[in-house]
Protein backbone atom coordinates (compact mmCIF):
# COMPACT_ATOMS: atom_id res chain seq x y z
CA UNK A 1 0.00 0.00 0.00
CA UNK A 2 1.35 3.38 -0.93
CA UNK A 3 0.93 5.80 1.86
CA UNK A 4 0.88 9.41 2.00
CA UNK A 5 4.45 9.83 2.96
CA UNK A 6 5.53 8.16 -0.11
CA UNK A 7 3.53 10.27 -2.03
CA UNK A 8 5.17 13.36 -0.14
CA UNK A 9 8.79 11.29 -1.35
CA UNK A 10 7.57 11.53 -4.85
CA UNK A 11 6.74 15.24 -4.75
CA UNK A 12 10.19 16.16 -3.14
CA UNK A 13 12.60 13.98 -5.09
CA UNK A 14 10.66 15.29 -8.33
CA UNK A 15 12.00 19.04 -7.47
CA UNK A 16 15.25 17.72 -6.60
CA UNK A 17 15.63 15.99 -9.92
CA UNK A 18 14.39 19.28 -12.05
CA UNK A 19 16.86 21.36 -10.06
CA UNK A 20 19.14 18.83 -11.06
CA UNK A 21 18.85 19.00 -14.84
CA UNK A 22 18.80 22.40 -14.54
CA UNK A 23 22.56 23.28 -13.11
CA UNK A 24 23.42 20.76 -15.21
CA UNK A 25 22.39 22.15 -18.57
CA UNK A 26 23.18 25.87 -17.29
CA UNK A 27 26.52 24.39 -16.53
CA UNK A 28 26.70 22.38 -20.00
CA UNK A 29 25.66 25.50 -21.97
CA UNK A 30 28.22 27.51 -20.77
CA UNK A 31 30.71 25.14 -21.02
CA UNK A 32 29.35 25.03 -24.79
CA UNK A 33 29.59 28.94 -25.29
CA UNK A 34 33.62 28.99 -23.63
CA UNK A 35 34.48 26.14 -26.24
CA UNK A 36 33.01 27.52 -29.34
CA UNK A 37 34.45 30.20 -28.88
CA UNK A 38 37.72 28.93 -28.30
CA UNK A 39 37.51 25.86 -30.01
CA UNK A 40 34.63 26.79 -32.25
CA UNK A 41 37.35 26.59 -36.00
CA UNK A 42 38.96 23.66 -35.06
CA UNK A 43 38.09 20.11 -37.17
CA UNK A 44 35.46 18.44 -35.42
CA UNK A 45 36.67 14.71 -35.87
CA UNK A 46 34.25 11.98 -34.61
CA UNK A 47 34.24 9.47 -36.88
CA UNK A 48 37.34 7.52 -35.16
CA UNK A 49 36.95 6.37 -31.78
CA UNK A 50 40.30 6.99 -29.74
CA UNK A 51 39.07 7.46 -26.05
CA UNK A 52 38.31 10.80 -24.30
CA UNK A 53 41.55 12.45 -22.51
CA UNK A 54 42.27 11.20 -19.58
CA UNK A 55 41.55 14.00 -17.64
CA UNK A 56 37.80 14.10 -19.13
CA UNK A 57 37.39 10.50 -18.08
CA UNK A 58 37.35 10.39 -13.90
CA UNK A 59 34.92 13.01 -11.35
CA UNK A 60 39.02 14.05 -9.76
CA UNK A 61 40.08 14.88 -13.39
CA UNK A 62 36.87 17.00 -14.49
CA UNK A 63 37.05 18.59 -11.13
CA UNK A 64 40.47 19.84 -10.74
CA UNK A 65 40.40 20.91 -14.26
CA UNK A 66 36.97 22.79 -14.73
CA UNK A 67 37.76 26.24 -15.16
CA UNK A 68 37.99 29.03 -17.79
CA UNK A 69 41.19 27.82 -19.00
CA UNK A 70 40.09 24.06 -19.70
CA UNK A 71 35.68 24.57 -21.47
CA UNK A 72 35.85 20.97 -22.03
CA UNK A 73 36.27 20.22 -18.52
CA UNK A 74 33.26 22.68 -17.72
CA UNK A 75 31.23 20.66 -19.97
CA UNK A 76 32.33 17.35 -18.38
CA UNK A 77 31.33 19.23 -15.13
CA UNK A 78 27.83 19.74 -16.00
CA UNK A 79 27.47 16.58 -17.16
CA UNK A 80 28.70 15.05 -13.85
CA UNK A 81 25.95 16.65 -12.02
CA UNK A 82 23.34 15.28 -14.53
CA UNK A 83 24.90 11.37 -13.91
CA UNK A 84 25.27 12.69 -10.07
CA UNK A 85 21.05 13.83 -10.21
CA UNK A 86 19.55 10.13 -10.35
CA UNK A 87 22.02 8.93 -7.80
CA UNK A 88 21.13 11.81 -5.53
CA UNK A 89 17.58 10.90 -5.43
CA UNK A 90 18.23 7.52 -4.69
CA UNK A 91 20.44 8.53 -1.61
CA UNK A 92 17.36 11.18 -0.59
CA UNK A 93 14.74 7.88 -1.13
CA UNK A 94 17.17 5.90 1.39
CA UNK A 95 17.02 8.84 3.79
CA UNK A 96 13.27 8.82 3.31
CA UNK A 97 12.68 5.13 4.11
CA UNK A 98 15.05 5.30 7.07
CA UNK A 99 12.00 8.07 8.35
CA UNK A 100 8.88 5.68 7.25
CA UNK A 101 11.27 3.29 9.38
CA UNK A 102 10.96 0.71 6.55
CA UNK A 103 14.09 -1.85 6.86
CA UNK A 104 13.32 -3.52 3.95
CA UNK A 105 13.18 -0.70 1.05
CA UNK A 106 16.12 0.67 2.99
CA UNK A 107 17.93 -2.35 2.39
CA UNK A 108 16.82 -2.71 -1.37
CA UNK A 109 17.61 0.96 -2.01
CA UNK A 110 21.10 0.43 -0.02
CA UNK A 111 21.92 -1.79 -2.62
CA UNK A 112 20.98 0.20 -5.77
CA UNK A 113 23.34 3.23 -4.01
CA UNK A 114 26.18 0.96 -3.75
CA UNK A 115 25.75 -0.43 -7.67
CA UNK A 116 25.31 3.55 -8.35
CA UNK A 117 28.55 4.63 -5.97
CA UNK A 118 30.37 1.04 -7.87
CA UNK A 119 30.22 2.49 -11.62
CA UNK A 120 30.80 6.42 -10.41
CA UNK A 121 33.79 5.30 -8.50
CA UNK A 122 35.92 2.66 -9.89
CA UNK A 123 38.61 3.00 -12.95
CA UNK A 124 36.98 0.31 -15.15
CA UNK B 1 33.76 20.15 -40.40
CA UNK B 2 34.60 22.75 -37.36
CA UNK B 3 33.22 22.82 -34.35
CA UNK B 4 31.09 25.76 -34.94
CA UNK B 5 29.26 24.15 -37.84
CA UNK B 6 29.12 20.65 -36.23
CA UNK B 7 27.53 21.82 -32.60
CA UNK B 8 24.10 23.43 -34.58
CA UNK B 9 23.86 21.00 -36.67
CA UNK B 10 24.16 18.30 -34.31
CA UNK B 11 21.74 20.37 -31.95
CA UNK B 12 19.28 20.79 -34.28
CA UNK B 13 19.05 16.64 -35.27
CA UNK B 14 19.12 15.95 -31.34
CA UNK B 15 16.20 18.34 -30.93
CA UNK B 16 14.01 16.68 -33.83
CA UNK B 17 14.83 13.63 -31.99
CA UNK B 18 13.77 14.77 -28.24
CA UNK B 19 10.55 16.29 -29.59
CA UNK B 20 9.70 13.07 -31.31
CA UNK B 21 10.49 10.55 -28.82
CA UNK B 22 8.58 12.83 -26.47
CA UNK B 23 5.25 12.93 -28.41
CA UNK B 24 5.28 9.31 -29.34
CA UNK B 25 6.49 8.41 -25.63
CA UNK B 26 9.53 6.02 -26.66
CA UNK B 27 12.30 8.61 -25.36
CA UNK B 28 14.69 10.65 -28.19
CA UNK B 29 17.59 8.39 -27.41
CA UNK B 30 16.67 5.86 -29.61
CA UNK B 31 16.49 7.90 -32.82
CA UNK B 32 20.09 9.81 -31.52
CA UNK B 33 22.38 7.12 -32.23
CA UNK B 34 21.64 6.14 -35.49
CA UNK B 35 21.14 9.69 -36.61
CA UNK B 36 24.55 10.55 -35.62
CA UNK B 37 25.95 7.26 -36.84
CA UNK B 38 24.34 7.45 -39.93
CA UNK B 39 23.86 10.86 -41.22
CA UNK B 40 27.27 12.65 -39.79
CA UNK B 41 29.39 9.42 -39.49
CA UNK B 42 29.87 9.79 -35.56
CA UNK B 43 31.63 6.62 -34.21
CA UNK B 44 28.51 4.35 -32.85
CA UNK B 45 30.62 4.46 -29.25
CA UNK B 46 31.21 7.83 -29.08
CA UNK B 47 27.41 8.62 -29.98
CA UNK B 48 25.98 5.90 -27.34
CA UNK B 49 27.91 7.78 -24.40
CA UNK B 50 26.34 11.30 -25.60
CA UNK B 51 22.93 9.56 -26.02
CA UNK B 52 23.54 7.87 -22.41
CA UNK B 53 23.57 11.48 -21.25
CA UNK B 54 20.64 12.63 -22.77
CA UNK B 55 18.67 10.12 -21.48
CA UNK B 56 19.49 11.02 -17.93
CA UNK B 57 18.08 14.36 -18.89
CA UNK B 58 14.71 13.72 -20.05
CA UNK B 59 14.35 11.00 -17.78
CA UNK B 60 14.60 13.08 -14.66
CA UNK B 61 13.41 16.79 -16.39
CA UNK B 62 9.90 14.82 -17.12
CA UNK B 63 9.59 13.44 -13.46
CA UNK B 64 8.41 16.36 -12.10
CA UNK B 65 5.40 16.63 -14.14
CA UNK B 66 4.67 12.88 -13.69
CA UNK B 67 5.01 13.17 -10.61
CA UNK B 68 2.38 15.80 -9.65
CA UNK B 69 -0.26 13.34 -11.73
CA UNK B 70 0.30 10.56 -8.63
CA UNK B 71 0.97 7.92 -10.88
CA UNK B 72 4.58 6.70 -9.90
CA UNK B 73 4.73 4.00 -7.43
CA UNK B 74 8.03 4.48 -5.82
CA UNK B 75 8.54 1.28 -4.56
CA UNK B 76 7.78 -0.78 -7.49
CA UNK B 77 10.52 1.32 -9.31
CA UNK B 78 12.97 1.18 -6.57
CA UNK B 79 12.33 -2.41 -6.25
CA UNK B 80 13.06 -3.06 -9.83
CA UNK B 81 15.93 -0.53 -9.86
CA UNK B 82 18.22 -3.50 -8.76
CA UNK B 83 17.81 -5.41 -11.62
CA UNK B 84 17.92 -2.38 -13.93
CA UNK B 85 21.01 -1.20 -12.83
CA UNK B 86 22.74 -4.84 -12.36
CA UNK B 87 21.83 -5.08 -16.11
CA UNK B 88 22.85 -1.68 -16.92
CA UNK B 89 26.36 -2.56 -15.62
CA UNK B 90 26.68 -5.81 -17.31
CA UNK B 91 25.73 -3.93 -20.65
CA UNK B 92 28.47 -0.94 -20.35
CA UNK B 93 30.97 -3.73 -19.74
CA UNK B 94 29.64 -5.79 -22.28
CA UNK B 95 29.72 -2.50 -24.71
CA UNK B 96 33.42 -1.86 -24.13
CA UNK B 97 34.17 -5.85 -25.71
CA UNK B 98 31.65 -5.77 -28.48
CA UNK B 99 32.67 -5.01 -32.16
CA UNK B 100 31.18 -2.11 -33.70
CA UNK B 101 29.18 -4.08 -36.39
CA UNK B 102 27.39 -6.26 -33.74
CA UNK B 103 26.11 -3.03 -32.05
CA UNK B 104 24.74 -1.90 -34.59
CA UNK B 105 23.05 -4.97 -35.81
CA UNK B 106 21.43 -4.86 -31.99
CA UNK B 107 20.93 -1.29 -32.03
CA UNK B 108 19.13 -2.15 -35.16
CA UNK B 109 17.06 -5.04 -34.02
CA UNK B 110 16.34 -2.98 -31.39
CA UNK B 111 14.60 -0.16 -33.69
CA UNK B 112 12.87 -2.53 -35.27
CA UNK B 113 10.72 -3.42 -32.01
CA UNK B 114 10.31 0.28 -31.72
CA UNK B 115 9.01 0.79 -34.89
CA UNK B 116 6.49 -1.94 -34.49
CA UNK B 117 5.30 -1.15 -30.91
CA UNK B 118 4.55 2.62 -32.08
CA UNK B 119 2.44 1.77 -35.38
CA UNK B 120 0.71 -0.71 -33.24
CA UNK B 121 0.11 1.51 -30.49
CA UNK B 122 -0.63 0.50 -26.84
CA UNK B 123 -3.07 -2.82 -26.01
CA UNK B 124 -4.24 -3.18 -22.84
CA UNK B 125 -3.61 -6.31 -20.91
CA UNK B 126 -5.87 -8.28 -19.28
CA UNK B 127 -6.08 -7.13 -15.22
CA UNK B 128 -7.37 -11.17 -15.05
CA UNK B 129 -4.45 -11.69 -11.89
CA UNK B 130 -3.28 -13.85 -9.60
CA UNK B 131 -2.05 -12.65 -5.99
CA UNK B 132 1.78 -12.63 -5.51
CA UNK B 133 2.98 -13.63 -2.67
CA UNK B 134 6.23 -11.09 -2.83
CA UNK B 135 4.70 -8.27 -4.07
CA UNK B 136 2.60 -8.44 -0.58
CA UNK B 137 5.73 -8.80 1.34
CA UNK B 138 7.58 -6.08 -0.65
CA UNK B 139 4.29 -3.82 -0.57
CA UNK B 140 4.42 -3.48 -4.32
CA UNK B 141 0.22 -3.50 -4.37
CA UNK B 142 -0.35 0.01 -4.47
CA UNK B 143 -3.60 2.31 -5.84
CA UNK B 144 -3.33 5.31 -8.38
CA UNK B 145 -5.75 8.65 -9.23
CA UNK B 146 -9.13 8.13 -11.03
CA UNK B 147 -12.56 9.84 -11.72
CA UNK B 148 -13.92 7.86 -9.06
CA UNK B 149 -11.31 8.16 -6.40
CA UNK B 150 -8.31 6.04 -5.75
CA UNK B 151 -8.29 2.87 -7.63
CA UNK B 152 -6.42 -0.22 -6.27
CA UNK B 153 -4.16 -2.44 -8.18
CA UNK B 154 -2.39 -6.26 -7.37
CA UNK B 155 0.93 -6.75 -9.06
CA UNK B 156 1.67 -10.14 -9.86
CA UNK B 157 4.31 -12.52 -11.59
CA UNK B 158 7.26 -10.34 -9.61
CA UNK B 159 10.12 -12.56 -10.61
CA UNK B 160 9.33 -12.51 -14.37
CA UNK B 161 9.29 -8.76 -14.18
CA UNK B 162 12.38 -8.42 -12.19
CA UNK B 163 14.08 -10.67 -15.15
CA UNK B 164 12.60 -8.28 -17.83
CA UNK B 165 14.04 -5.76 -16.17
CA UNK B 166 17.67 -6.97 -16.06
CA UNK B 167 16.96 -7.29 -19.61
CA UNK B 168 15.87 -4.20 -20.11
CA UNK B 169 18.98 -2.54 -17.92
CA UNK B 170 21.91 -4.47 -19.91
CA UNK B 171 20.09 -3.22 -23.13
CA UNK B 172 19.95 -0.20 -21.72
CA UNK B 173 23.93 -0.21 -21.04
CA UNK B 174 24.48 -1.62 -24.07
CA UNK B 175 23.14 0.54 -26.66
CA UNK B 176 23.13 3.66 -24.37
CA UNK B 177 19.10 4.32 -24.28
CA UNK B 178 16.34 4.36 -21.69
CA UNK B 179 14.84 1.05 -23.08
CA UNK B 180 11.75 2.59 -21.54
CA UNK B 181 9.42 0.60 -23.96
CA UNK B 182 10.80 -2.46 -22.71
CA UNK B 183 10.54 -1.22 -19.48
CA UNK B 184 7.13 -0.29 -19.75
CA UNK B 185 6.26 -4.02 -21.15
CA UNK B 186 7.95 -5.80 -18.28
CA UNK B 187 5.26 -3.69 -15.63
CA UNK B 188 2.47 -3.47 -17.89
CA UNK B 189 2.44 -6.77 -19.69
CA UNK B 190 4.47 -9.09 -16.98
CA UNK B 191 3.19 -7.45 -13.76
CA UNK B 192 -0.10 -6.20 -14.59
CA UNK B 193 1.07 -2.99 -13.46
CA UNK B 194 -1.66 -0.30 -14.91
CA UNK B 195 -0.31 1.31 -17.89
CA UNK B 196 -0.10 5.23 -16.50
CA UNK B 197 1.86 3.76 -13.37
CA UNK B 198 4.09 1.68 -15.50
CA UNK B 199 5.07 4.59 -18.03
CA UNK B 200 5.75 7.16 -14.90
CA UNK B 201 7.44 4.72 -12.92
CA UNK B 202 9.31 3.14 -16.32
CA UNK B 203 10.25 7.26 -16.55
CA UNK B 204 11.52 7.51 -13.13
CA UNK B 205 13.59 4.40 -13.41
CA UNK B 206 15.47 5.25 -16.88
CA UNK B 207 17.58 8.14 -15.21
CA UNK B 208 19.11 6.01 -12.46
CA UNK B 209 19.79 2.38 -15.23
CA UNK B 210 20.95 5.36 -17.33
CA UNK B 211 23.54 6.56 -14.39
CA UNK B 212 24.66 2.97 -13.71
CA UNK B 213 26.01 2.68 -16.99
CA UNK B 214 27.24 6.26 -17.16
CA UNK B 215 30.08 5.50 -15.07
CA UNK B 216 31.56 3.17 -16.74
CA UNK B 217 31.32 5.00 -20.31
CA UNK B 218 33.05 8.00 -18.23
CA UNK B 219 36.22 6.32 -17.28
CA UNK B 220 36.45 4.37 -20.88
CA UNK B 221 36.26 7.39 -22.35
CA UNK B 222 32.81 7.26 -24.21
CA UNK B 223 31.59 10.69 -23.27
CA UNK B 224 33.05 13.38 -25.39
CA UNK B 225 32.55 16.65 -24.46
CA UNK B 226 32.21 18.61 -27.61
CA UNK B 227 29.83 15.64 -29.29
CA UNK B 228 27.25 15.68 -25.59
CA UNK B 229 26.71 19.28 -25.07
CA UNK B 230 24.78 19.52 -28.11
CA UNK B 231 23.48 16.13 -27.77
CA UNK B 232 22.12 17.01 -24.39
CA UNK B 233 20.47 20.35 -24.99
CA UNK B 234 19.31 19.27 -28.39
CA UNK B 235 17.32 16.72 -26.83
CA UNK B 236 16.30 18.36 -23.50
CA UNK B 237 15.05 20.90 -25.47
CA UNK B 238 13.36 18.94 -28.22
CA UNK B 239 11.89 16.89 -25.42
CA UNK B 240 10.33 19.92 -22.89
CA UNK B 241 8.69 21.17 -26.66
CA UNK B 242 7.61 17.42 -27.59
CA UNK B 243 5.77 17.54 -23.61
CA UNK B 244 3.90 20.90 -24.42
CA UNK B 245 3.09 19.96 -27.64
CA UNK B 246 1.72 16.67 -26.65
CA UNK B 247 -1.92 17.64 -26.09
CA UNK B 248 -3.01 19.65 -29.21
CA UNK B 249 -0.86 17.12 -31.34
CA UNK B 250 -2.29 13.97 -33.56
CA UNK B 251 -1.13 11.33 -32.04
CA UNK B 252 -2.00 8.70 -34.24
CA UNK B 253 -0.34 10.11 -37.70
CA UNK B 254 2.99 11.07 -35.77
CA UNK B 255 2.99 7.75 -34.40
CA UNK B 256 3.23 6.51 -38.50
CA UNK B 257 5.44 8.53 -39.28
CA UNK B 258 7.67 8.04 -36.11
CA UNK B 259 7.98 4.06 -37.00
CA UNK B 260 8.19 4.90 -40.48
CA UNK B 261 11.15 6.77 -39.85
CA UNK B 262 12.71 4.63 -37.00
CA UNK B 263 11.86 1.62 -39.29
CA UNK B 264 14.46 2.64 -42.26
CA UNK B 265 16.78 3.62 -39.59
CA UNK B 266 16.33 0.20 -38.35
CA UNK B 267 16.94 -1.17 -42.13
CA UNK B 268 20.13 0.82 -42.41
CA UNK B 269 21.63 -0.38 -39.33
CA UNK B 270 20.95 -3.83 -39.79
CA UNK B 271 22.89 -3.64 -43.36
CA UNK B 272 25.88 -1.26 -41.94
CA UNK B 273 26.18 -3.93 -39.20
CA UNK B 274 26.06 -6.51 -41.84
CA UNK B 275 28.29 -4.49 -43.77
CA UNK B 276 30.59 -3.90 -40.88
CA UNK B 277 31.52 -1.25 -41.81
CA UNK B 278 30.98 0.60 -38.75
Amino acid sequence: MVSWTDQRLEVIISVLLRTGVTIAATVVLLGGICFLSRHGQEQAEYHVFHATATIYRSVSGVIHNAGPSNCPAVIQLGLLVLILTPVARVAFSLAGFAMERDRTYMALTAIVLGILIYSLAGAH
Amino acid sequence: MTNLEFTPLVFGISAVAGCLGALTGLGGGVVVTPALTLLLGVDIRYAIGASLVSVIATSSGAAAAFVREGYSNIRIGMFLEIATTLGALLGAFLATRTPTAVLSLIFGLVLLHAAWQSSRGHRHSDQAQAPDALADRLKLNGSYPSPDGPSKYQVSHVKTGFSLMFGAGTLSGLLGIGSGALKVIAMDQAMHVPFKVSTTTSNFMIGVTAAASAGIYLSRGYIEPGLAMPVMLGVLAGSILGARQLIGARVRVLRWIFAGVVGVMALEMIVTGVQGKL
